[in-house]
């Protein structure tokens, strides 16, 4: 039976997306896992992947097209199997709306449906004790991609056939292991009921290639980062009402997020003195704006009433740090960040920030490389800019823009001196952060700035 | 015994002692009704919720059954227990309070109207299922008797009441094992819109005394000298000789059986209710006491101003008071070291 | 104050080998002559010595104040014992069988569950119902059916369900001491086992399971009868090379959800197997627990073994086949464990 391809989310916040380029042309095998087609999302240019093996038998829609999420973009199915339902390749995919609808596809046999669902409903009526004593589901279905989705999820009439062989089975523990030891679970034969991938069928499969840079030779090995401090990642703190008020009224005040700004300037000599010390050693290059992002952490970690983010009903204060980096590209900017940044060396945030920003420029970003900041840095400072103020990033709750380091004539020491300063202004959200916390934070991140030995401490 | 009072009165020539008793029940009686009054206005704005049981018209039962207790002795009613409460000593606060559901109330707020409780009063509560409160009865009697004290235990239940399986099992067990209690049925007529009549196989309640192997009185309701003299001698019977009582106390009540309930028209006439109310229990004891010099319009007149700055001020007390601390939800479950019944 | 008896401390001097009948007679005894506030009550209870000869010599040792025959009144003594526990004494009210308590379930659910909430806190109620739950051999639809779902239901309750003579002594005195009202389901079937006893003062918390086997592949979580059950389904599935780890809940209410949640943690697999129905049984509310706390550690669905979803029959062989036993908690170990299914 021939089995759609449709338009994936390939990011959080994708509705549609755009064919770049058909990897695989009609009348190709495909397998399982093989890259049918570029494809550019809001954020980035993504691959889309076969969710099932065969003959691509049509490309519903040409390259350049863009296709709103789970419309069929292509079919594959048996060489020389009719292809009911899809438009027409030459059919101009701008207006790619769903292809007029086929017949519905017949319920499946119920021999094909698992145990499970047989079952399901009928608790209260006769016959269900000891489960075990009902048919054992044995593997009537093919171990990888399954073609049946829960009921609950199958689409509205918007989408007229269920996208096909969309998702991976696998047991809750074998999806934390594949987490933990970076396993892609998509193409893992699974051996429980229905082609479920459970524990054992992970045993021996190889770590995917990591996304992130590769340490440099002479690094150390890099350890596992471990969510730290309580042993949670963060605690959800239910808004008091004094913290109910304040949001409220600000945010009537100031829109959508109630904005201020904190401004601090920055005594840059001995960072500077560091930076070239450091980068004299010949084992990589380090910049200001690494160290300020390890400072950012560091500092955030001491206050974690900044490393939160706004949830409506509740604030999340996180006790994991993970540092968004504002990156300019051509289309825009994006955010790619730079996870347990408190817990890395310079070194590993030099050379992770480097190739974060390198493929951000190219638009490789995977989603889970930019999202999930706990906090976000901009930098104009090469573009020469003093200070300015950048606009925060919900729902993190700060965000700090750094400007260019400059000299200035400043007393010191009872006498004025040309030194290099650097100002720096934090966007804070007066529903999460008050004024005398957002600068307790900045006069932290001014102390171990104007002391980098603090960021070894 | 009451005809001695009774005539005294009547002669006006009453002793001081019992010119005393008659000032107390006179005001007491006249608190209950205009609590009840009171509490049905509040309930009708709203203020009080769920089910709310008026006592209005039965008030000399109460009074006149509880006159006869010591404070060591144990009292359980049904639902219909306010009347019973104030005449037991809690005060009107504490439980308009907690007919307002509020954090002051007798119960803290979370028993209400069905649900009065004083521990140090030894008033062990308002139930709510029918019937259940008489095997309670009968278990603080079995608790003074196998601790040897002399303590006497009252409970309360409507005549329908007789008719459910808890009442026979208990007076079973009260008449075999000579336990010290009183079973005081609030005749009044209707169990919610059924007639006795029309629930009993028997019309006389009393009579079930005898399967039970103990002694049974018929008492006027109405007359708070009649019913304290007979529970006199129930409560000398149970303390003395251990043995229990059926009293059948015939009252009515002028009010429906709930809020929700009409006073008249679906199963009683308004002519009967007009009737009862010529044999009203205040009324009775108010023309008692002015034969015997004892009151005049100016002291009835005392006693229902006092009594009226009394329910203002329970009533004010209860709006002004708090509701229960939201986690006052989770407390009181389990006994206090192990508030976690549920999962650990 | 709970001290816990050393287990399979085998040919210990200070143990003596008991049945779990006159385990719970034990227990009695003691609390009885330890504290005068306690009583027991029941039908048979005194001078036959206990329908099942649990209460066997009290009359004699306590005299008939202390040690009540009732008339057959479910509901009216019940109620009895949970007002005199209002007032301060400590009842133990038997239920010939917990079949019988459907007749008393007013008070133990409206009175003694209730009073103490419903007060405001003022009056408590230190009670224990006990008697024998679940089937007993062709008894019927009528007399054999397991209630610890149905109280275990209800806060303010207490459920307790011993499945060895150690645990039925420790936990009764327990219960006995507990000021909240305490539902303890004993078994027809399980008054002959023998086991050892400790002799002397103990008593086992409430609310805390028991690992009765342990092992790293699978965790059978099971309380009273169904202990045996996991056990012998344990010893077969260890010969296959399986390792079951056995927790025996003991105390239903409050569940000891740590014990449950660390061993499922650990084996990754858990089948839950208990001897009423199945719909709304206890097995029910720990795949609740499981999947709502620690779903990421499950590699399989949780399983339950329960008995039959029907009224229980009196033939044998449907009766036998209407009952949770080893063989289906093997088939259950199985399918968590992707084994072959039998």
């Amino acid at each position: 039976m021939a089995t759609k391809v449709v338009m994936e989310a390939l990011s959080p916040t994708m509705e549609e997306g755009r064919v770049v380029e058909w990897k695989k042309q009609e009348g190709d095998t495909v397998a399982v896992g093989d890259v049918l087609a570029d494809v550019e999302t809001d954020k980035a240019v993504m691959e889309l992947v076969a969710r099932a093996g065969g003959t691509l038998l049509k490309h519903i829609v040409a390259a350049g097209a863009t296709v709103p999420v789970s419309d069929p973009v292509a079919i594959i199915g048996e060489p020389g199997e009719a292809v009911d339902g899809g438009a027409p390749a030459e059919k101009p995919a701008a207006d790619a709306k769903p292809a007029p609808a086929p017949p519905a596809p017949p319920a499946e046999p119920p021999s094909e449906q698992p145990a499970g669902a047989k079952r399901a409903g009928r608790e209260g009526e006769t016959g269900a004790s000891a489960s075990p004593g009902a048919p054992a589901p044995t593997a009537e279905q093919p171990a990888a991609p399954v073609t049946e989705r829960p009921a609950p999820a199958a689409p509205a009439a918007a989408a007229p056939a269920p996208p096909q062989g969309g998702r991976v089975k696998a047991s809750p523990l074998a999806r934390k292991i594949a987490a933990e030891r970076g396993l892609d679970l998509q193409g893992v034969a699974g051996s429980g009921p229905a082609g479920r991938i459970v524990q054992r069928d992970l045993d021996g499969l190889e770590r995917k290639a990591p996304p992130a840079a590769a340490p440099s030779p002479a690094a150390p090995a890099a350890p596992a980062f471990q969510p730290s401090g309580s042993g949670e990642p963060f605690e959800d703190v239910p808004l008091t009402q004094i913290r109910k008020t304040i949001a409220k009224r600000l945010a009537q005040s100031l829109g959508p997020i109630p904005t201020f700004y904190l401004t601090s300037e920055i005594d840059m000599e001995r960072v500077a003195d560091a930076r070239e010390a450091l980068n004299a050693l010949g084992q990589g290059k380090v910049s200001f704006n690494d160290i300020t992002i390890k400072a950012v952490a560091l500092a955030l970690k001491q206050h974690r009433a900044c490393n939160a983010w706004w949830q409506d009903d509740h604030i999340r204060y996180w006790n994991d740090v993970h540092v968004g980096m504002a990156v300019a590209i051509p289309e825009g900017l994006i955010t790619p960040v730079i996870r347990y940044a408190d817990q890395k060396s310079l070194r590993q945030i030099a050379a992770e920030a480097k190739e974060l920003a390198g493929r951000a420029r190219e638009r490789k970003l995977t989603p889970e490389e930019y999202t999930g900041a706990t906090f976000s840095v901009s930098n104009l400072g090469m573009l020469d800019i003093e200070e300015f103020t950048a606009i925060i990033n919900p729902p993190e709750a700060g965000i700090l823009a750094i400007g260019r380091m400059a000299e200035r004539a400043v007393v010191h020491g009872g006498a004025v001196e040309v030194r290099r300063r650097m100002r720096v202004t934090m966007s804070c959200d007066h529903r999460v952060i008050d004024g005398a916390t957002g600068a307790e934070f900045l006069k932290t991140l001014k102390a171990m700035l104007e002391n980098p030995l603090a960021l070894v401490w | 015994m009451a005809g001695t009072a009774t005539e005294a009165a009547r002669n006006g020539a009453v002793s001081d002692a019992t010119a005393d008793q008659y000032r107390l029940w006179l005001r007491q009686m006249v608190l209950i009704r205009r609590f009840e009054e009171k509490a049905g206005e509040a309930y009708s704005l709203g203020k009080i919720g769920g089910f709310c049981h008026l006592y209005i018209g039965q008030e000399a039962l109460a009074v006149g059954t509880l006159a006869a207790l010591r404070d060591d002795d144990y009292v359980v009613s049904a639902y219909r227990e306010h009347g019973q409460a104030l005449a037991r000593g809690l005060s009107a606060r504490s439980v308009m309070a907690e007919l307002y559901g509020k954090a002051t109330g007798c119960s803290k707020g979370k028993g209400g109207s069905m649900h009065l409780f004083d521990a140090s009063l030894h008033f062990m509560g308002g139930h709510g299922i029918v019937g259940g409160q008489i095997p309670l009865g009968a278990g603080f009697a079995f608790a003074a008797k196998y601790r040897g004290t002399d303590q006497v235990s009252l409970t309360y239940f409507g005549e329908a009441a007789a008719n459910i399986g808890a009442f026979h099992e208990t007076l079973n067990m009260a008449g075999l094992w000579r336990l010290p209690a009183i079973f005081v049925i609030e005749n009044n007529g209707y169990g919610m819109g059924t007639s006795l009549r029309r629930a009993s196989a028997i019309p006389n309640l009393v009579e079930r005394a005898a399967s039970y192997n103990m002694p049974g009185v018929v008492v006027d309701g109405q007359d708070v000298d009649k019913v304290k003299a007979a529970t006199d001698e129930a409560v000398e019977r149970a303390r003395r000789e251990s043995t229990p009582t059926l009293m059948e106390i015939r009252t009515y009540r002028y009010v429906g059986h709930s809020m929700s309930d009409a006073a008249h028209g679906t199963y009683r006439t308004k002519d009967e209710v007009e009737e009862y109310r010529a044999r009203d229990p205040i009324t009775v004891l108010a023309q008692r006491m002015r034969d015997a010099g004892l009151l005049d319009d100016e002291g009835m007149e005392a006693i229902e101003a006092d009594v009226r700055a009394e329910v203002e001020d329970a009533v004010k007390f209860a709006e002004e008071s708090p509701d229960p601390a939201p986690e006052e939800l989770w407390t009181d479950v389990y006994a206090p070291a192990a508030q976690d019944g549920g999962e650990r | 104050m709970c001290m816990r008896p050393p287990r399979r401390t085998e040919g210990s001097a200070d143990m003596a080998v008991i049945t779990y009948r006159d385990a719970l007679g034990q227990a009695l005894r003691e609390e009885m002559q330890r504290d005068p506030d306690v009583y027991l009550m029941g039908e048979e209870v005194a001078e036959y010595n206990g329908a099942y000869k649990v209460s066997r010599g009290l009359l004699d040792e306590f005299g008939p104040m202390r040690v009540v025959d009732t008339p057959i009144a479910e509901l009216g003594f019940a109620g009895i014992g949970v007002g005199s526990a209002m007032v301060g004494l400590r009842p133990v009210v038997e239920m010939m069988t917990w079949n019988f308590a459907l007749l008393a379930i007013d008070q133990i659910v409206n009175a003694a569950a209730k009073v103490r909430y419903m007060s405001g806190g003022q009056v408590g109620c230190p009670i224990v119902f006990r008697g024998p739950g679940g089937a007993a051999l062709q008894l019927a639809a009528q007399h054999s059916q397991a209630f610890e779902s149905w109280y275990a239901h209800v806060p303010g309750l207490k459920v307790v369900m011993p499945a060895t003579p150690a645990d039925a002594k420790g936990l009764l005195k327990s219960a006995i001491r507990d000021d909240s009202p305490v539902v303890f389901i004993e078994g027809e079937m399980l008054y002959n086992m023998k086991g050892e006893v400790p002799d002397g003062e103990y008593t086992t918390p409430l609310g805390v399971a028991d690992v009765k086997r342990p092992g790293r592949d699978v965790t059978i979580i099971c309380h009273s009868k169904t202990v045996a059950v996991a056990l012998k389904a344990a010893e077969q599935l260890a010969g296959e090379g399986v390792e079951a780890e056995v927790i025996d809940l003991r105390t239903i209410r409050p569940l000891d959800t740590e014990a449950i949640l660390s061993s499922v943690a650990r084996t990754h697999r858990c089948v839950v197997a208990e001897e009423g129905w199945p719909f709304a049984g206890i097995g029910a509310q720990v795949v609740d627990l499981v999947q709502r706390e620690i779903f990421d550690e499950l590699d399989a669905p949780v399983l339950r073994v329960t008995g039959a979803d029907v009224p229980m029959p009196y033939n044998k062989g449907l009766e036998k086949a209407a009952k949770a036993d080893p063989a289906k908690t093997i088939a259950a170990v199985k399918r968590v464990l992707y084994a072959e299914a039998s």
